[in-house]
């Protein structure tokens, strides 16, 4: 590089652009600082003063995108570029983080762990996906996923005494590190292309997503280029658990902690396909290519996930199969995506509902006061609903929006991806989504049985009924969020004025 | 927003907060609970009689009470769009009668949670009210399927035998059955380049420029399939006496009486009008499973042993005439079918509040294991035998199902006329299951069974509280039966606006 891009870049180091990541990144460090200068018995409020940092940052963003004062376009050379998408993707990681938050803080409570690490990495976590999103240069890119995914080795084995939360760290980490490798090599390939000054449209700063894009468009037949684009894939496959790269999904969802295991399945997902759609951008050009390798993810993807979820018992690997199979209907948007301008909205709304079912099921999964929660399995749900009612609720909401059933979020998710499959003339793929959706009735219904329907059947053996209900667990900041995950599935299901409005101003 | 619009949108609003409210008053104790269900109930029928007697037939377009709300979906053309017509008045007023005996009954009776139950069974009326009120048809959709889950979880916590079988068969099938059809629907939105889910837009998009043949048979296909196994088309009928037999009653009530017609209502009022000849492409399709519907089930239905699932097969049954009714393609046909409709919603609704009231005194479902209970409870067994009556619609003149019947009958007659000889056979057929049942039930002697469990349970007749849900049902029944014009004219009226129906008849 040239002292030219230097000085470009630091001409274009507009750091208050970035105040959002900034602000998580100090307060990610005062908590740190806070657990040295506070004395013990404080330590405990550490964790609220994490959620409340969160949300005025998180204020601060969704005003900022209201009012439309939040910057738009390229910045630190290109690194960065910022969009109405990009900052929808950071509400969307941040309230990801705020609600992982609040499970963390219960689910560490239980347990005689060093609690403020595990919100510190969770906020670098964050903060690294919210720049992923807005990664417009694939070193940028790749440093913002590193930085997450170090971070997802930590809290993966974050409870250290359990065998299991270890084996899933060292399974996440092994596959974590050959993804990254994958894609790295990927990037690798691209940039050789790229910067190759005997063919047209090069340029010395080729791992630029427009740089790239207009070198692969004058292109479109470079072999490395299109090697460097699936190896890309792949690596993003990886991160959104599509087939083939879903295989250590139920393993690491089931060992991880179970805020990590929400971390996982609603950012790290998430993540992916926001890189997926700035790549939809880069290989534009390579479509005949990069589409139909998508459509084949997608399919096999539908169909693992919804075909292995249904023999198993336990929950979170039940949750994160179905989650398998999300990613296959999001990879359905992101393809339709291609000649319907609009499925990139329906994809975030997906993404959004995903948040909100998610948040309901986790926050009640936390609640099941069992001291090893890598083992919670359907029985484990038994008499939920009598128990406790409220959480019987937010189950329901939260697995029905899941199922894609009306009136709630998740319903209309299904519905704009569907209605754009349809118009880009996907058929096959809709066909393969609707059967997914029949057959994941099944494994859904069968979490809401247990918790519903034996609600008489085992009377006569209460005293040997599992103590995993909880009693007096559920405090005002869980009622809070419940609620908040409650209602907003249901108001993005009866009303999404407040929503699309949003998106499309 | 016409006049009187509101009332439409009080009468899905009102159970759907009555549901709420029921958990609300949960602690002020039982009769807290019935007194806010039941209003929740009672006060759609009276919305829905004050639409009925406010309603004009020669309103322009069609449809009266129109009103249209934006809910944030309208950059893909979905708006609440609400209003009734001709069609859809006498299923929502019927609706509404349905519901409110569904409710008197079920807020009298002895379901551990009754809460919980009024709110399912609430949260079902304010969709089922939403479904025949709609002109959208994303939110036709929406609100069969606000009332199908409902359906789920009632039975799944209260049913009876085999609940947990039951609901999850009745799901997969039903969640396969709209899934199918909201592929349909959003076929003819994308492929009539109309942008909107509106029905009123849509049509006179399409009437303008059709949509091409191959896309309205797959479509037409789709929506055929996606409804048939809504409204239990034969092969694909075996969810609903399953379900219907492992059902609390008022769910059932309120599933095969009306839910169940949303189907029919689905290719009545959507899917023939918009895809005309996607209809002519089905049509053979429609009749022969319509014949399976009718002599199949039939034979199975007297096969049956259990009153309850005799019953359903028994309703399976009658999807079939209505299925042919609605391949002959003319306004006497149609007509037919929404008039039966109506009356096969009352009846078969009433069919299975009785057939639990059955049970209460006999301790089972066995036809077998009953007998002679007339002596005992005369009211019931008069109840009884007027709603089988009803229900095969053979010799009653003064009961609904007879004129939409025998409108039926007439147009399958110049539609194909050898089809009547099927029809026929399937009236025998009924008789004979309808009147055998009547028979080991009411008459003869009591079998040992229901000796042994009448020292347990002493036999009364009905009491007020079961006879005023039961009356509120026969009454509109020999009110139609009496007087179908009142009915069958605003049908005609709407039918005759229609050019489909309308053509064929000239």
């Amino acid at each position: 590089m040239s002292a030219e891009i230097f000085q470009k870049i630091a001409e274009t180091n507009t750091w208050s652009w970035i105040t959002p990541e900034f602000a998580i990144g100090v307060l990610a460090l005062s908590l740190l600082v806070l657990e040295v200068i506070l004395p013990k018995v404080a330590h405990g409020a550490i964790p609220r003063i994490a959620i409340l940092g969160q949300l005025v940052i998180l204020g601060y963003v969704v005003t900022g995108t209201c009012a439309g004062t939040l910057p738009a376009g390229e910045a630190f050379g290109g690194m960065l570029y910022f969009d109405g998408t990009g900052q929808l993707f950071r509400v969307f990681f941040l309230g990801a983080s705020i609600f992982v938050s609040y499970l963390g803080m219960v689910s560490l409570d239980r347990r005689t762990l060093p609690q403020v690490e595990y919100f510190h990495i969770l906020l670098v976590i964050t903060a690294a996906l919210m720049l992923l999103a807005q990664a417009n240069h694939f070193v940028m890119l790749f440093v913002a996923l590193e930085t997450a995914t170090v971070g997802f080795y930590i809290l993966v084995s974050y409870f250290r005494h359990t065998t299991v939360s270890l084996e899933a760290g060292l399974k996440y980490l092994i596959m974590g590190a050959l993804s990254s490798t994958i894609l790295l090599f990927g990037i690798v390939l691209l940039y050789g292309a790229g910067s190759n000054p005997a063919l047209a449209g090069s340029s010395q700063d080729s791992l630029n997503f427009g740089n790239l894009a207009g070198f692969l468009a004058a292109n479109p037949d470079d072999t490395l280029g299109l090697i460097g684009m699936i190896l890309v894939i792949s690596g993003v496959a990886f991160k959104v658990g599509a087939f083939p790269f879903q295989i250590w999904i139920p393993d690491v969802y089931q060992g991880a902690p179970l805020p990590t295991t929400a971390l996982l399945a609603v950012s790290s997902k998430a993540a992916g396909f926001a890189m997926l759609l700035s790549f939809s951008k880069v290989f534009s050009a390579l479509g005949d290519w990069f589409y139909p390798l998508l459509s084949a993810l997608a399919i096999l993807t539908i169909l693992f996930g919804n075909f292995a979820a249904l023999t198993q018992r336990n929950l979170k690997r039940v949750i994160g199969l179905s989650g398998v199979s999300h990613a296959g209907f999001l990879l359905i948007g992101v393809i339709a995506a291609r000649t319907v301008d609009w499925a990139s909205i329906a994809i975030l709304f997906y993404l959004f509902a995903y948040l909100l079912a998610s948040a309901a099921v986790f926050s009640v999964l936390v609640h099941l006061n069992k001291d090893d929660d890598s083992d919670l399995t359907l029985d484990d749900l038994g008499d939920l609903a009598k128990k406790n009612g409220f959480l019987g609720l937010a189950l329901a909401v939260g697995v029905g929006s899941l199922a894609g059933i009306p009136p709630l979020a998740g319903f209309i998710g299904k519905l704009l991806i569907f209605i754009a499959a349809f118009k880009a003339e996907l058929y096959g793929l809709l066909g393969v989504a609707i059967v997914g959706v029949v057959v994941s009735i099944y494994y859904y219904f069968g979490i809401l049985k247990s918790a519903f329907f034996d609600l008489w059947q085992f009377q006569a053996d209460e005293e040997e009924a599992p103590t995993a209900i909880p009693g007096s667990a559920l405090g005002f900041l869980g009622k809070l969020a419940i609620v908040i995950a409650i209602a907003g599935t249901l108001l993005l299901g009866f009303y999404q004025s407040p929503f699309s409005s949003w998106l499309v101003g | 927003m016409n006049d009187f619009a509101s009332l439409v949108q009080f009468s899905i609003a009102v159970p759907i907060v009555a549901a709420f409210l029921t958990l609300f008053v949960k602690s002020w104790g039982r009769p807290a609970v019935q007194i806010v269900s039941v209003t929740g109930f009672a006060l759609p029928l009276i919305l829905a009689l004050s639409l009925w007697g406010l309603y004009d037939p020669s309103t322009p377009g069609g449809y009266a009470f129109v009103s249209n709300l934006d809910t944030g979906l309208e950059m893909i053309g979905v708006s609440l769009h609400l209003g009734l017509n001709g069609v859809s008045l006498p299923l929502f007023v019927m609706a509404s009668v349905v519901g409110l005996a569904a409710g008197l009954f079920a807020a009298q009776s002895k379901a551990e949670n009754l809460s919980r139950y009024l709110f399912c069974l609430l949260i079902m009326q304010g969709g089922l009210m939403g479904v025949f009120a709609s002109i959208d048809i994303f939110f036709f959709y929406f609100f069969h399927e606000l009332a199908l889950i409902p359906t789920f979880i009632m039975v799944g916590i209260w049913g009876g035998r085999d609940r947990n079988y039951a609901a999850m068969k009745m799901t997969i099938y039903l969640t396969l059955g709209a899934m199918l059809s909201l592929v349909g629907l959003i076929a003819i939105y994308v492929k009539s380049g109309a942008e909107s889910f509106d029905l009123i837009t849509l049509k006179a998009h399409l009437a303008e420029i059709p949509l091409a043949d191959s896309v309205q048979n797959y479509a037409f296909g789709l929506l055929l399939f996606g409804f048939g196994i809504l409204v239990s088309l034969w092969p694909l009928h075996t969810w609903a006496p399953l379900g219907y037999g492992a059902a609390p009653s008022s769910a059932a009530m309120l599933h095969a009486g009306v839910l169940k017609k949303f189907g029919l209502y689905g290719l009545v009022q959507v899917a023939i009008p918009l895809l005309p000849d996607g209809m002519g492409h089905w049509e053979n399709w429609i009749v022969w499973l319509a014949l399976g519907n009718i002599l199949v089930v039939g034979l199975i239905a007297m096969a049956q042993r259990d009153l309850k699932q005799m019953i359903g097969y028994s309703s399976v049954m009658h999807m079939g005439y209505a299925f042919l009714g609605i391949a002959a393609m003319s306004v006497l046909g149609v007509g037919g079918v929404v008039l039966m409709m109506v009356a096969h919603g009352l009846t078969v609704a009433l069919l299975f509040m009785l057939s639990t009231m059955v049970h209460h005194r006999t301790q089972t479902f066995e036809m077998n294991e009953m007998g002679g209970l007339a002596k005992k409870a005369p009211v019931l067994a008069a109840f009884f035998v007027c709603a089988m009556m009803a229900s095969i619609g053979l010799p009653g003149p003064g009961l609904a199902n007879f004129w939409g019947e025998i409108s039926i009958f007439l147009a399958v007659y110049d539609f194909r006329n050898w089809l009547v000889y099927a029809v026929v056979a399937g009236i025998v057929i009924s008789a004979i299951y309808g009147l055998r049942a009547i028979a080991s039930v009411f008459y003869g002697e009591e079998a040992d069974e229901f000796i042994e469990s009448q020292k347990e349970v002493s036999v009364e007749d009905m009491s007020w509280a079961e006879r005023v849900p039961a009356l509120i049902l026969i009454v509109v029944m020999f009110f139609i039966g009496f007087f179908p014009k009142t009915v069958t004219e605003s049908i005609n009226d709407a039918l005759e606006s229609e050019p489909v129906y309308a053509q064929v008849e000239e």
